[in-house]
């Protein structure tokens, strides 16, 4: 009996996982910093506080405010028309240039290094080059001569939000075509000679297995996107302040604004509450489509 | 289905075959669609680069103009007396005190970040229990949420712990923050370290902690990379959580840096357009000298 109990007693040690505290600091962490505040700012929502003094119940009074301010509206169509311009922008773009990038030749390799160049830059310092650029008496476009790039872009209220999706492609594609790049090297090469002896053609072979086998890499990608369309704030907080007027005051800004300009942070509250939903449901939706959770098979597809 | 995945041979496979053996294969044959010339590709890439390289090109050109040149030149033109003034004004305008408070924050937050997301990678990948999934879960839940919607709480839990204006009110949320993607890319990673390593490393007697640094990190080692220069990258180039949680010059860091510095100097655009090159020459100094570790750590960090 005492053997038995000993291989028993083995066995479990041999089997027994590390201790899940081992988690426990990474956990707190993010319970602290992120679970709590995303509670908190719920229960803020329904409260009145300038940032400063008391905060005080208030009901569903901040809510009505956001709900029927005509500004929350303007914000969230600014925020979905700068997510799918830049998305419909930056997909294909990075897509094409990750595989552009993926074989392995001298001078793609060297144009690649410094495509990842806009990836070391700070939001904020991309922001204030693009200013100086777009200006119209001493930016790009005087300086090249094009009358057509004379413009006051970031005055143009018809403009501005192009400009800033164009400004958002410059800074982000050269991340996600490193997403591709990385998702296009993963893929077998027999398959590529597969489809050689069939006779498959570049654009084929592009069709039938490169988009295919990206089909994890296009989720994450997509996600980060769009998800991530929310780390524009900087970017565009620095361009543009949201303006003119409300052309480019999207979801995040106008939190932002509300909250720490304003001193209004019950509304403020209400409008992170209205991002993280959308944050959420565009998240979930996204997974959706790719069908399963992709960390169950790593090993699986290579 | 199985067979039909054994059946297409590869002409590499058709080359070893004995009968092959002394033959030179025909090269060309061999090559698949994406090495041979790719005309439409190289037009894209090429005009891909002009896109990324003007801005850069301009305003490294405009910073090293005077204010008299700057508004009489071609501002596509190189300056005819190329001036370092601009950086020596920036340079005088607390810059370093504003690289040491980026410096303490990127690291104070990067290494403590990694520490806890490896251990919690860990527990994640070699444990067992509900208790683990759950967190597992809630990580993965992080990475859809748009965390900074929770600024207006972490305001005020920060004021409330008197760390307003400090340091230490931008290390700890940067932390939390970069947790579900460090969690995520490193437990990736460790699915791949073969179970009887662990096993064999069990059998002579290793504890988990041990297992951990002696067989997961040098194991993970990669990933540990990416994950490091990933989020130091975010945390050195971080703007919202200094706007909101700090105030004094004495806590400024640098994005926010360039920000003052362009509302004090709105009329100088080339000391303006200087601060941002001085700003971003750190990272591309290390992005020049460790190029090679930094792009396929990330490349393999993000496509598994």
């Amino acid at each position: 009996m005492a053997v038995s109990v000993t291989t028993r007693a083995s066995r479990r040690t041999l089997e027994r996982g590390p201790s899940g505290w081992l988690a426990a600091p990474a956990l707190v962490f993010f319970l602290l910093f992120a679970i709590i505040p995303l509670f908190g700012v719920l229960f803020l929502s329904f409260t009145r506080w300038d940032g400063l003094g008391e905060i005080t119940l208030d009901g569903l009074s901040s809510w009505t405010t956001v709900l029927t301010d005509p500004i929350t509206g303007n914000a969230l169509l600014v925020t979905a028309k700068i997510m799918f311009f830049s998305f419909i922008v930056q997909a294909p773009i990075s897509l094409l240039l990750g595989v552009f990038t993926a074989a392995g030749q001298k001078y793609r390799a060297a144009l690649a290094v410094l495509y990842f160049v806009p990836l070391l830059l700070s939001s904020a310092a991309v922001a204030i080059a693009f200013k100086a650029l777009l200006d119209p008496n001493f930016g790009l476009g005087p300086g090249l001569g094009l009358p057509l790039l004379t413009q006051d872009w970031l005055g143009n209220s018809d403009l501005v939000l192009f400009v800033v999706v164009f400004v958002i492609a410059w800074q982000f594609v050269p991340f996600h075509t490193l997403i591709y790049q990385g998702g296009v090297r993963q893929i077998p090469t027999s398959l590529y000679e597969a489809a050689q002896i069939d006779g498959a053609g570049r654009i084929q072979q592009f069709f039938s297995i490169t988009l295919p086998q990206l089909k994890y890499t296009i989720i994450t990608s997509s996600t980060l996107m769009v998800v991530g369309s929310l780390a524009y704030f900087d970017l565009i907080f620095v361009l543009t302040a949201g303006g003119p007027g409300y052309a480019t005051r999207l979801l995040p800004l106008h939190m932002y604004l509300t909250g720490f300009k304003a001193n209004d942070m019950g509304a403020a509250s209400a409008l992170g509450v209205i991002l993280v939903v959308i944050g959420l449901v565009l998240a979930l939706l996204l997974q959706r489509l790719g069908g399963k959770n992709r960390n169950d098979s790593q090993l699986e597809g290579a | 289905m199985a067979t039909e995945i054994q059946l297409p041979t590869s002409p590499a496979d058709v080359v070893r075959r004995p009968g092959n053996a002394g033959r030179r294969p025909n090269r060309r044959t061999a090559r698949t669609a994406r090495q041979r010339p790719n005309f439409l590709g190289g037009l894209g890439g090429w005009a891909w680069l002009a896109f990324i390289i003007i801005p850069v090109y301009y305003v490294v050109v405009t910073s090293l103009k005077n204010q008299a040149g700057f508004f009489t030149s071609n501002p596509m033109m190189p300056p005819t007396e190329p001036t370092l003034d601009n950086y020596k004004l920036v340079l005088e305008n607390d810059f370093a005190k504003y690289f040491m408070n980026s410096l303490i924050v990127t690291v104070g937050s990067v290494v403590p970040g990694l520490f806890v997301a490896f251990m919690a990678a860990y527990a994640i990948v070699r444990g067992k229990g509900r208790f683990l999934n759950w967190t597992n879960n809630l990580f993965l839940l992080g990475l859809a949420i748009p965390l900074h919607a929770t600024i207006i709480p972490i305001y005020w839990m920060i004021t409330r712990a008197h760390l307003y204006d400090t340091l230490l009110a931008l290390v700890l949320p940067s932390i939390a923050f970069a947790i579900p993607i460090s969690v995520l890319i490193l437990s990736n990673f460790m699915r791949d370290v073969p179970n009887e390593l662990f096993e064999s490393m069990r059998l002579d007697g290793c504890s988990d902690w041990a297992m951990m640094w002696r067989l997961a990190l040098p194991m993970t080692k990669p990933a540990v990379i990416t994950v490091g220069i990933y989020n130091a990258l975010h945390v050195w180039n971080g703007f919202l959580f200094p706007l909101i949680l700090t105030q004094s010059p004495s806590t400024r860091v640098l994005p926010l840096s360039l920000w003052t510095f362009q509302g004090e100097f709105s009329v100088n655009i080339p000391a303006v357009l200087a601060s941002v090159v001085l700003a971003t020459l750190p990272l591309l100094v290390i992005y020049v000298i460790a190029r090679r570790q930094l792009l396929s750590g990330l490349t393999a960090g993000f496509s598994k």
